[in-house]
């Protein structure tokens, strides 16, 4: 398959002096699940929203399609890790997925078919009319899954889209992650400070050093394609490439900046 | 259950008892009792001065409303959403806020003559502020993450306002409408006082002038049940309007 994502030289600076990012660059191929891991506040939402076109970036590009990225493109959709922010509480959980749709060239019957079966693939049909704020916080990030990928992007962009939830719900959303990238070959960028969930999730794990931030490892995860919560998770290799990551993490948080 | 029926009607029930008690002893042709002022009533309000005084009034009430909320919610929201704008306009709205809305009438009157344009501009030019400086607050106060939303799946500039900003700023809108409508009440009452030869607030000015004092009194009666009804049709608004705002409410509470 294809590239999609090409990060190069990427830098960003926050006016006065804050080195966010130092110099970041990595691929990403079409229809993989990309995970970046980093220590606390190593730029890992900064990267994000640079990929996303929210924020210009001070140096290098980010090219999708081998196109640079200038602004938000249709071709990317994002999860906000604050779902109860990035929900409309005025809209029903229907009403939020539709949304980004109006603007979209779509017969009425087209849109609507998109949005159930975004509402289906996340599981929340039963609660279409109800509003966010009704459902709980596991549910309302369904919704704003259901969203992006009711919104057909190329990429899905994630930022610790499970941060806030419990541990059972956490795992139920890693499942419902992996399976839409199985069954629908979405490619995803997902960002988390949780190394278990990046080895869990990734077919890749990208390792980010402290700021000013730069890529420290690339691992890929050779683990089967088939996974589940609890066989998985007890395989030594996973304990193994935890063990990698964390060794990583853990350097980086020390500021060794040795370039892979 | 039985407090919930008992005690709205209590007081005023108490109140009125009271009150015609004190009148029946007392010889004050100033204080007529209730018996006297509901006569008056019927005799006053149901009849040729429903149609010549009251329904005018209201009209020239509704009309008045209308306009504020439309132009302070349009302004509000440009002068929320424009930061120069803002920065330019903000002085100047202090001041017109500060300015009390009765000192206007004199000028209206210049302006545009003793007219129906007249009364329905005064009664905007108050009720306008509270409306339009909540509208600039609840248009800034836009959460951070739903406006990136926005931005990341390209809504419109038509989409964001008419699905994101305006219902995000409809609370703060809806407690600008609230103090709108008593002042409207009031200009209302006043413009009719000043120069007029019908109207609510004229007809109270007459008899009290012809010492009609059960017919005056029965004017403020009117008067405070406009109000009452106007406090009524706002919140079953209200309720409908921000029924999501109450519904996050009880879900943070409960």
């Amino acid at each position: 398959m294809g590239e999609l994502l090409r990060v190069e030289h990427l830098r960003k600076v926050y006016e006065p002096a804050t080195e966010a990012i130092g110099d970041l660059s990595f691929t990403m191929r079409a229809g993989e699940l990309l995970c970046v891991v980093g220590p606390s506040g190593c730029g890992k939402t900064t990267l994000l929203k640079c990929l996303a076109g929210l924020l210009r970036p001070t140096g290098g590009v980010v090219e999708m399609h081998g196109a640079p990225v200038t602004g938000p493109s249709p071709a990317m959709a994002v999860v906000f890790q604050e779902y109860g922010r990035s929900l409309y509480p005025w809209l029903t959980v229907r009403g939020n997925v539709e949304l980004p749709l109006r603007h979209k060239r779509l017969s009425r019957v087209e849109r609507a078919r998109l949005v159930a079966d975004a509402v289906e693939a996340v599981g929340l049909a039963h609660v279409a009319r109800s509003h966010p704020w009704q459902l709980s916080g596991g549910m309302q990030q369904r919704v704003a899954i259901a969203r992006a990928l009711a919104y057909e992007p190329d990429v899905l962009i994630m930022d610790e889209p499970f941060a806030a939830v419990d541990a059972q719900t956490r795992a139920d959303l890693e499942d419902l992650v992996r399976d839409l990238h199985a069954t629908r070959g979405i490619s995803i960028v997902f960002v988390t400070h949780d190394v278990d969930e990046a080895v869990y999730l990734g077919e890749r794990v990208l390792v980010l050093s402290g700021a000013p931030t730069r890529v420290r490892a690339d691992l890929p995860v050779d683990l089967p394609p088939e996974r589940d919560q609890r066989s998985t998770r007890a395989l030594p290799r996973f304990t193994e490439l935890r063990t990698q990551v964390y060794e990583q993490i853990q350097r980086a948080k020390r500021g060794q900046n040795v370039a892979p | 259950m039985r407090a919930r029926l008992l005690y709205p009607v209590g007081l005023p029930f108490l109140l009125l008892v009271v009150w015609a008690l004190a009148t029946t002893s007392s010889t004050n042709r100033f204080f007529p009792g209730p018996a006297a002022i509901l006569d008056a009533f019927g005799e006053t309000w149901i009849g040729p001065a429903f149609v010549d005084d009251v329904l005018p009034s209201l009209s020239r009430l509704a009309i008045g409303i209308v306009a504020a909320i439309a132009v302070g919610v349009a302004a509000g929201t440009l002068i929320g959403l424009v930061r120069w704008l803002r920065e330019l306009s903000e002085p100047l709205l202090e001041f017109f806020r500060a300015v009390p809305p009765p000192v206007l009438i004199p000028i209206a009157m210049l302006l545009l003559g003793i007219t129906d344009t007249m009364k329905v501009v005064v009664i905007v030019s108050g009720a306008v502020w509270p409306i339009l400086l909540n509208t600039v607050d609840g248009v800034r106060a836009t959460d951070s993450v739903q406006s990136e939303t926005a931005a990341a799946f390209r809504l419109t500039r038509w989409e964001r306002l008419r699905f994101l900003v305006l219902p995000a700023a409809s609370p703060r809108i809806m407690t600008g409408v609230r103090q709108g409508l008593s002042v409207a009440l009031i200009l209302m009452v006043i413009s009719e006082m000043f120069a007029s030869s019908a109207g609510l607030g004229y007809r109270i000015a007459y008899f009290q002038r012809n010492y009609l004092v059960a017919e005056m009194w029965s004017g403020i009666l009117l008067l405070g049940l406009v109000g009452v009804l106007l406090a009524a049709v706002f919140g079953l608004v209200e309720r409908r309007v921000l029924r999501w705002y109450h519904g996050i409410k009880e879900v943070n509470r409960g």
